[in-house]
C-alpha cells in the first residue's frame, strides 16, 4: 500500500508539471489554432533563468524560502518575455498564411531556441539546487511523499483555480473566451485580438516556467534538451484531455502522469513511454476530440 | 449638415484579389440605406472595410468626418460604429445572456448595460426566455435577433446589417425587419442594410445602392429603385 502510494504521489507531481506545461499548449491552440512547438523550449528558459537567479541569490547570502519565491518571480517575467517575442517574431507575421507555414516556424523557433541555449550556456546537464526546504511536518510521510513534491502539486492546483477564474470572471478572461470561439466576431465586438494573443503567449508561458523552476529543483538537474521531452509529453497530455480544453488539458496531465508513475513502479521503467503513449492511442481511438474536447459542431 | 459615413473611392483587396472597385457611398445620420447586389457583388466586403476589419488599400472612409480608413477595428466599434455579421457569428458556448454582455465589452456603465439588456429582452422577449441557454443552441431566426440585440448593446450611432434575412422563414425575416425599422426611428440609430432580398431591403430602405462585381452601378432612392425597370429585372424577379 505504501509502495502504491508512493507511486500515486509520484504520479501526481509528474502530472502536475505535465498540466501546466500542457495548459500553455491549449491555451495557444484554442486561439489560434496553432500548436506552439517551442512551448517546451519556454519551460527550457524558465529552468535556466531560475538556476541563474538562485545561484546568483545563494552567492548573495539570501535565506533559502526566499530564493525559491524570488527565483520563480523571474523565470516567470524572464519566460513570459521570451513567449511575448517568439509571437511576434515568429506567429504574427504568418497571421494570414496557410496553417502549415506557421507549425513549420514553431519547429523552426524549437530548435532555434534549444540550440541557442546550448551554445550561451553548455549542452551538459547542470546540477539545480533544492530550492523547496524540507518541511518538518512532512517526515509522517516517509518515503511516500517529499516536500518538493508537496509543493508542486499544491502550486499546480492554486495555478489551476486562480486561472480558472481568471478565464471565467475578468474582463480580459471573457475577452479570450470569445477569441477562442470567433475571432472575427470578437474583433466585431471591439476585443483588441492581437492584445489578446499577446496575453495568451504569456500566460502560458509564465505557466511553463513555474512548472520548469519546480521540477528542475525536485529533480535536481538540467540541461538545454529537457524542454523538448517535456513539451512532447505535455502535448501528449493536451491532445489526450481534449486540445483547446483548460480543464481537459489539467485532467490529460494527471492521466499521463499517474499512467506514467504506475507503468515505472509496476512494470519497468523502460516501458514509462509505451504505456503513456499506449494510452493516447487508445483515447484517439475511443474518443478522437481528446476526453473533455467537443466535437466541433456547426450551425449554420 | 455632417455626414454619418462616407466612402470615397475605395479599392479593397483580398490579397492580390480586388474586390472593390472606387465604391463612393454616403450616408445622412438617420436614414436607412440599402446596399443590394448579387452573390459575391463586394458587399459584405464594403462593410468589412467600414469596420477596419478589411483595410481599404486606397481611398478614404470617413465617419462624422472624420478619416477611420487606417483605424483598427476595436477604435472603430469604440467610434460607434457597429456590425452584425453576415452569419450571425454568435459566440457558441456563451450564454444568450453573456452574448449580450460581449456586445457591451467597450462599454464600462454598468447601470447602463443592465437597462440596454432588459431593452433587447423587451424588443426580443424569446431572448428573455432563452437567456441562459448556450447561443449555440438557438434557431436561425432566434440568433439572427440575439445578433441584432449584440450589436445594439455597444450603443451603436451607424449600425451595419450584413444579410439578416439569410436562411430565415419568411415570417422571420418580416418580423426582423420590423425590428430593424423600429428600432431606426425609436432610437434614430442609422442603419446601413446589406441584402440580396431586395424586394423587402427596398420596401424598408430610404435610398438604395445597387453593386455589381465591385462597383456601384446604381443609386437612387428606394421607391425610384423599385420602379427601375433594370433593378426590376436583375434582382426583383419581375
Amino acid at each position: 500500500m505504501e509502495y502504491f502510494l508512493e507511486l500515486f504521489f509520484g504520479g501526481l507531481t509528474r502530472g502536475s508539471i505535465y498540466a501546466l506545461i500542457a495548459l500553455g499548449y491549449t491555451m495557444v491552440y484554442g486561439i489560434i489554432e496553432l500548436i506552439n512547438f517551442a512551448h517546451g523550449e519556454i519551460y527550457m528558459i524558465g529552468a535556466f533563468t531560475g538556476l541563474i537567479v538562485a545561484g546568483l541569490l545563494t552567492m548573495l547570502g539570501f535565506p533559502g524560502i526566499s530564493i525559491l519565491a524570488i527565483a520563480l518571480v523571474c523565470a516567470v517575467i524572464w519566460a513570459a518575455a521570451y513567449g511575448y517575442t517568439v509571437e511576434k517574431v515568429a506567429y504574427k507575421p504568418l497571421r494570414g498564411a496557410p496553417r502549415l507555414s506557421p507549425l513549420i516556424s514553431a519547429i523552426g523557433m524549437s530548435i532555434f531556441l534549444q540550440n541557442y541555449v546550448m551554445l550561451s550556456q553548455t549542452s551538459d546537464f547542470l546540477p539545480f539546487p533544492e530550492l523547496v526546504p524540507k518541511f518538518g511536518f512532512m517526515k509522517h510521510f516517509g518515503s511516500m511523499l517529499s516536500s518538493s513534491e508537496l509543493v508542486i502539486v499544491v502550486a499546480t492546483v492554486l495555478v489551476c483555480v486562480g486561472l480558472t477564474l481568471f478565464i471565467k470572471y475578468t474582463r480580459l478572461g471573457k475577452a479570450m473566451r470569445a477569441t477562442a470561439q470567433n475571432r472575427k466576431m470578437a474583433m466585431l465586438v471591439g476585443i483588441n485580438v492581437d492584445m489578446v494573443i499577446s496575453a495568451t503567449f504569456i500566460i502560458g508561458s509564465s505557466l511553463a516556467a513555474v512548472g520548469g523552476v519546480l521540477i528542475a529543483s525536485h529533480i535536481g538537474q538540467i540541461n538545454y534538451y529537457i524542454g523538448f521531452i517535456a513539451g512532447i509529453k505535455a502535448f501528449t497530455a493536451a491532445v489526450l484531455g481534449g486540445i483547446g480544453s483548460l480543464p481537459g488539458a489539467m485532467l490529460g496531465g494527471l492521466v499521463l502522469g499517474l499512467t506514467e508513475a504506475y507503468a515505472t513502479g509496476y512494470v519497468s521503467s523502460d516501458y514509462e513511454d509505451v504505456f503513456a503513449f499506449c494510452l493516447l492511442v487508445l483515447i484517439l481511438i475511443f474518443r478522437p476530440a481528446g476526453i473533455m474536447g467537443k466535437d466541433k459542431i456547426q450551425k449554420v | 449638415m455632417t455626414r454619418m459615413l462616407e466612402l470615397r473611392n475605395v479599392n479593397s483587396f483580398y490579397g492580390n484579389i480586388q474586390a472593390l472597385y472606387d465604391v463612393n457611398l454616403y450616408i445622412d445620420p438617420g436614414e436607412i440605406i440599402t446596399l443590394i447586389g448579387a452573390n459575391g457583388a463586394g458587399k459584405s466586403t464594403t462593410l468589412m472595410t467600414v469596420c477596419g476589419v478589411v483595410q481599404a488599400r486606397s481611398g478614404q472612409v470617413v465617419y462624422q468626418e472624420e478619416e477611420i480608413t487606417r483605424e483598427a477595428p476595436n477604435k472603430i466599434v469604440a467610434k460607434g460604429i457597429c456590425q452584425v455579421p453576415e452569419g450571425r457569428l454568435i459566440f457558441p458556448e456563451l450564454s444568450v445572456r453573456e452574448n449580450l454582455d460581449m456586445g457591451a465589452f467597450m462599454r464600462n456603465d454598468k447601470d447602463g448595460i443592465k437597462r440596454d439588456i432588459e431593452y433587447c429582452f423587451d424588443l426580443f422577449p424569446i431572448l428573455a426566455q432563452r437567456r441562459r441557454q448556450p447561443g449555440g443552441n438557438l434557431s436561425g431566426g432566434e440568433q439572427q435577433m440575439l445578433a441584432i440585440a449584440r450589436a445594439l448593446m455597444a450603443r451603436p450611432r451607424l449600425l451595419l446589417l450584413d444579410e439578416p434575412s439569410m436562411g430565415l422563414a419568411p415570417l422571420v425575416v418580416r418580423q426582423i425587419f420590423d425590428i430593424v425599422q423600429k428600432i431606426n426611428k425609436e432610437s434614430g440609430t442609422t442603419i446601413f442594410l446589406v441584402e440580396q432580398n431586395a424586394n423587402l431591403a427596398l420596401k424598408i430602405g430610404h435610398r438604395g445602392y445597387v453593386m455589381e462585381n465591385g462597383r456601384i452601378v446604381l443609386t437612387d432612392t428606394c421607391d425610384k429603385l423599385l420602379a427601375d425597370e433594370s433593378v426590376k429585372r436583375a434582382y426583383l424577379g419581375l
